[in-house]
């Protein structure tokens, strides 16, 4: 078989399972029990943060 | 040392590209290799003045290269919708090719000058600033490296430049959103590759244990945009010492490798690059968490492994092979999914708060703009259907398209950040006035429904006058016939265009006025103090 051939059979069966179980797995991982919590966390990380903003320094006016 | 080293470095450049200007085979390398001269002679003598000084001390965040972006994303901004507005209005009056800037402002000169302007300097500043911003403020650490995080601002910005400048004097290697030739895409892969390096770098010196959700979107828009950009830019110099390029591919499998990046470059730079805006300032703004955290995992995970595959709809009836076509097509329909997933993610994020929509004019921005995203990617899955492509292939309706979604979505999440930014970077109370944020969110939002409404009762005439027979079998109309009955709805278009630049002008205009004029946060509060 030439090498675009070969190519297309692993890409249609083991890579396109392999891509979909990592998507599945993905999404269970995701409701896994206690996960609640964390992503509660890591949901507030923009608000953790702010500082310590730089002060800007100013000069004469701006 | 280092600064001996970058002396030595900006003094080879500078000589180099002065030799080059000797042997120049075209007008744009040699004003390009002049404009390098210029830049590293520039850099030459600013890293000598700098010489010996004490550098400056490095704490908290670094907000430098976020200030210089915010004001450039502006500037970008109404440079491109001044541009876009004026070749609009070529399309509905002709004689606007003036003869004395024949060969310089055609359509075909203005037109990438126009697209780039926009999506890469507009939204292009925007994303590196606000990536910037926000990988800072969500890993609580400061950015890897500060030297290196500049080189990036200033690298990209320098891309813009001789992209720009290419256009007008006719560089341009023929791709669409990838005209800029060999030497400008190598450029761009060195200040990509560090764009990435000063990100991760960030990203693992972070105090968070968790890696925030917008950074995820961040981190594959550079990650993937890297990759397009290195395989559809594979190209042969004709001579290095000219810009003349030879693509690797040809026939179908470049058109596939171009729409391959073309349809990347809106879901990784348009779409998920500004999806990692809109999941930390929406939140910021409506100072609520988002919405469901768990559904912003999927959304990213769902729009990775769907977007790479939606290309091929570009290419609807051509030499593609039917089943690639159809493999898109039927990609893009699935992309609905995760795309309306993230919309109500950034809508709902809102619940509880929807009282802000009323007195906060820059949610309301934020707002709009998320709907325009799930409506525009509502329409553009349906678009990619083979029997709607049929008609709306080659019309205007495509123009509308990218419009909704250029304008409503890339447009007002960026005027949303800026809005919520300035304030936080000049360290203000707020704005200056939140009455010009209302006129500008108007202006805006009705120049959007002239530009889409008009594009889709042009296109889709156009498309209808197209395939039009008589009972005999022959075309009723010319193609001449279809663009005198399109007028109309280019005037329209190009007054919603005017009312677009108007409001970005109002928002450049309180933005300044914001940094000039708003009090100071921290006077306020010693105010306070004293008071007591």
């Amino acid at each position: 078989m030439d090498t675009y051939s070969i190519f297309r059979e692993i890409a249609d069966s083991w890579v396109l399972l392999a891509m979909f179980l990592f998507f599945v797995l993905m999404v269970v991982w995701v409701f896994r029990p206690g996960s609640r919590e964390i992503h509660k966390d890591a949901a507030l990380a923009p608000f953790r943060n702010d500082q310590p903003a730089p002060r800007f320094e100013h000069g004469a006016d701006n | 040392m280092w600064d001996y080293l970058k002396l030595v470095i900006f003094g080879l450049i500078a000589v180099l590209a002065a030799i080059a200007t000797t042997y120049a085979r075209d007008l744009a390398y040699l004003v390009h290799a002049i404009l390098v001269v210029a830049i590293a002679g520039g850099m030459f003598i600013f890293t000598l003045r700098r010489m010996g000084h004490e550098p400056a001390p490095k704490t908290g965040y670094l907000d430098g290269p976020i200030r210089w972006g915010v004001a450039l994303t502006a500037f970008w901004g109404v440079v491109g919708f001044l541009v876009g507005t004026y070749i609009a209005f070529m399309l509905a009056f002709p004689q606007m090719n003036f003869a004395w800037a024949e060969g310089m402002m055609n359509f075909g000169r203005l037109r990438p000058l126009h697209t780039s302007a926009v999506i890469f300097a507009f939204g292009g500043t925007a994303l590196i600033t606000s990536s910037f911003y926000v990988v800072q403020r969500t890993s609580g650490a400061r950015l890897w490296n500060d030297g290196l995080a500049w080189f990036v601002f200033w690298g990209y910005q320098i891309v813009i430049l001789l992209a720009a400048t290419g256009y007008v004097l006719g560089q341009t290697q023929g791709k669409e959103y990838a005209e800029p030739e060999w030497y400008i895409d190598l450029w761009l892969t060195i200040v990509w590759v560090a764009y990435l390096l000063v990100f991760l770098g960030t990203l693992m010196k972070r105090k968070e244990p968790h890696i925030y959700v917008a950074n995820w979107f961040y981190l594959s828009f550079i990650i993937t945009i890297a990759m397009l950009h290195v395989v559809n830019n594979l190209s042969l110099p004709v001579s290095i010492f000219g810009s003349k390029s030879v693509q690797v591919f040809s026939g179908v499998q470049d058109a596939m490798t171009q729409w391959w990046y073309g349809h990347n470059a809106v879901g990784f730079f348009l779409t998920a690059g500004f999806l990692g805006m809109m999941y930390y300032f929406i939140p910021k703004q409506a100072e609520r968490p988002v919405f469901s955290y768990k559904l912003s995992i999927i959304h990213f995970w769902a729009l990775i492994f769907l977007y790479i595959w939606a290309g091929p709809h570009h290419l609807h009836y051509t030499a593609l092979p039917d089943w690639a076509s159809t493999l898109g097509m039927v990609f893009s329909i699935v992309l609905w999914m995760p795309s309306w997933g993230g919309m109500i993610n950034g809508l709902m994020t809102l619940s509880g708060a929807w009282d802000k929509l009323r007195t906060d004019p820059i949610i309301r921005m934020m707002v709009i703009s998320v709907g325009f995203y799930g409506m525009s990617t509502f329409e553009g899955p349906m678009m990619s259907i083979k029997a709607v492509n049929s008609l709306s292939h080659y019309t205007d309706w495509t123009i509308g398209h990218v419009h909704s979604g250029a304008l409503g979505w890339n447009g007002m999440i960026t005027f949303g950040m800026l809005y919520f930014l300035f304030p936080k970077l000049w360290n203000k109370q707020g704005l200056y006035s939140l009455k010009l944020v209302s006129w500008h969110f108007w202006l805006a939002t009705i120049g959007i429904i002239l530009y889409a409404a008009a594009m889709w009762v042009s296109g889709i005439m156009e498309g209808l006058m197209w395939r039009e027979v008589d009972a005999q079998g022959f075309l009723v109309n010319s193609f001449a016939d279809t663009v005198a009955a399109k007028f109309p709805m280019y005037v329209v278009r190009g007054l919603g265009g005017v009312m677009y630049l108007t409001g970005a002008l109002i928002m450049a205009y309180n933005l300044w006025m914001t940094v000039r004029r708003a009090p100071l946060a921290e006077a306020s509060a010693a105010q306070a103090v004293a008071a007591e």
